[in-house]
């Protein structure tokens, strides 16, 4: 019990990483492969914020009558990387958007077909 | 007074002029400022690097919250190498791309690129300068989001998909080495790399810190385009606009090379990561396959940017030789090859720049007869090209022969032969360069008449490129000279 109860938020951070990592690498379509690297980002900020947190603890304000506090650290931390993930996003996001007014499609195979036929014979 | 605060400014400068372009929306305006903070953030980094080299290292408390709590600003032998590496570029490049951005950026986004490439700069600056395991990562992406933009911004559509891959890539990269300082948080409890450092040498869990290293390699690995992890590489640097791609190639690559050198000696110490693991004998391997067979890759390109894309993949992978190698002349091979490498495929990719710029295709088929045309930019081809294989007397050669030294004082012979047949292929793919330009035959005389001359600007800052690859081959006080200080450093390791 303990050896999994203890280290359960490390079972959903795991899985929540190989899952978004097998997306972004699996899928061909742009905007779920953006999909898998925010969910795989997802997973880090667990793995940083779950650690910080003790049980029966509050939050690190000084008062009377509480002993133990949570480390606000990782939740400093992950909140500068969830705005460095949003941007991620939202640039691929972008790029997504201005990739499909130039190919008209968002799927890779169609994409590197598209620039594979009229480029060949200019070789 | 000011000159304290000199760690701060390396990087608020290009961090503040950034947002300050946007407003301005006049291209001469933003290129004006672009230049001027490149050319004062070069100032910054020299005047650092001299004040290291005579009063040993700088530590800049932000806001002056003293480290470990506060983030600190580091600047030892090793980080002010870097910096005038970075700076250097950045003011080299600029003067240059007046004219060949105008060229290869659509008219509405000129002012945007120089806003980026601020953005790119303060970041590039921020991740040597640092002292702080999170603020390194908050830089790289910093530095990482204004490259894919960069490299969004070329004419060609596929410039767009080069721009997405990479960002892919290289968020799967951060984010891994975000999850290894994750680890090394979890065991130590600080993110302060000195701070750190002490801490690991006491604990005794070892798993944790193995799983930390393993994260962080294959991460920097995947930004510094360590072989096989190279695949964004070529097509990032093929359909960037060409002032994009010298200042990637010259600095971003290996400032990833850098943070990997920081971690082995300086985080982790070369006791625990490199000689406890078989990590040395993979570097040495990755990168004994990179140099060769990505030599012999470039040799069937047929375009002359992707084909130095290919080329500088197999020189990282001279890089990462020297650190596999870590002795002392390895090492040094491998800062003096950061730089010399920079400078070298920085002058080759202005060169092509060049020729695009001139011509229209930088397709090797087109650049038949190119000595008549353009005869300064051919000679100036074979120079750089000389010094990329790494003939004598030019700065290749340095590098090399520190790298040649490593491998014999470790004694593996074997990996001088490599060294060697590497070069024999560079060899082969810049004479194919060499064979266009002199000995072949224009097809059609035609497109001479409507070529554009380039800028004097653009000639300079051409003409200064190649000039140093030939220059840092007898002058060495900072190549090699800095670069032994640093290895120096490294090698005591965490005192």
């Amino acid at each position: 019990m303990s050896a999994f109860g203890g280290h359960y938020s490390y079972f959903v951070t795991v899985l929540l990483m190989v899952a978004g990592l097998y997306v972004t690498i699996a899928r061909g379509n742009l905007v779920k492969k953006l999909i898998g690297l925010s969910i795989f980002q997802t997973s880090v900020y667990l793995l940083y914020i779950a650690p910080g947190k003790l049980i029966g603890a509050t939050a690190p304000i000084v008062a009377k009558g509480y002993e133990s506090y949570s480390n606000p650290l990782p939740h400093v931390l992950i909140l500068t990387a969830i705005v460095v993930g949003v941007a991620t996003i939202a640039l691929g996001l972008a790029i997504v958007v201005r990739i499909r007014e130039a190919y008209g499609t968002i799927e890779e195979d169609r994409i590197l077909e598209q620039d594979r036929m009229p480029d060949e014979p200019a070789k | 007074m000011i000159a304290e605060h000199l760690p701060a400014l390396q990087v608020v400068l290009p961090l503040v002029a950034a947002p300050l372009i946007v407003p301005l929306r006049r291209d001469t305006a933003a290129w004006l400022v672009a230049t001027l903070v490149s050319v004062a953030a070069f100032g910054i980094a020299v005047a650092l690097a001299i004040a290291v080299a005579d009063a040993g290292a700088i530590s800049y408390a932000l806001g002056s919250w003293p480290p470990p709590w506060g983030i600190e600003y580091r600047v030892d032998a090793l980080s002010a190498f870097m910096l005038v590496l970075v700076a250097g570029t950045g003011a080299l490049v600029m003067p240059y791309a007046r004219a060949s951005i105008a060229a290869e950026v659509s008219g509405h986004q000129v002012y945007l690129f120089y806003a980026m490439y601020c953005l790119c700069l303060a970041g590039l600056l921020g991740i040597v300068i640092t002292g702080d395991l999170f603020n390194i990562f908050v830089f790289m992406e910093i530095s990482s989001l204004s490259t894919y933009v960069l490299i969004a911004l070329g004419r060609q559509r596929r410039a767009l998909l080069a721009a997405f891959q990479y960002l892919i890539v290289g968020t799967i990269g951060a984010t891994f080495y975000v999850i290894g300082i994750g680890l090394l948080y979890l065991v130590t409890g600080s993110l302060n790399i000195v701070d750190v450092a002490t801490r690991l040498q006491d604990v005794t869990e070892v798993r944790p810190l193995l799983a930390a290293l393993a994260f962080i390699t294959v991460g920097l690995g995947l930004k510094l385009a360590l072989f096989p992890l190279h695949q964004w590489l070529p097509n990032a640097y093929a359909h960037a606009p060409s002032v994009v791609t010298t200042f990637l190639a010259a600095t971003a690559t290996k400032v990833s090379v850098y943070v990997l050198i920081r971690f082995y000696f300086l985080v982790f110490g070369h006791a625990f990561a490199l000689d406890g693991l078989p990590l040395r004998s993979l570097l040495v391997g990755l990168s004994a396959v990179a140099i060769v067979a990505m030599s012999l890759v470039a040799l069937f390109q047929p375009d002359l940017k992707r084909m130095l894309a290919y080329s500088s993949v197999a020189q990282i992978g001279y890089i990462t030789l020297g650190l596999g190698l870590a002795n002392a002349a390895g090492l040094t091979g491998s800062l003096a090859h950061l730089v010399n490498h920079g400078v070298t495929k920085g002058a080759l990719f202005l060169l092509a720049g060049g020729i695009a710029f001139c011509c229209g295709s930088t397709s090797i088929a087109d650049l038949r007869g190119l000595s008549r045309r353009m005869p300064w930019t051919a000679f100036a081809f074979v120079v750089a090209g000389l010094s990329l294989i790494g003939v004598p007397g030019t700065a290749g050669f340095t590098s090399k022969w520190f790298l040649v030294e490593g491998a014999l004082e470790n004694g593996q012979p074997w990996i001088v032969a490599l060294i060697v047949a590497s070069s024999l292929l560079a060899v082969a793919y810049v004479w194919r360069v060499v064979e266009a330009m002199y000995l072949a035959l224009p097809d059609a005389p035609a497109p001479a008449q409507a070529s554009t001359a380039a800028s004097m600007l653009m000639r300079a800052s051409t003409a200064v490129s190649v000039a140093l690859t030939v220059v840092l081959g007898f002058v060495t006080a900072y190549n090699v000279g800095y670069a032994r200080r640093a290895v120096a450093l490294l090698l005591e390791g965490i005192s």
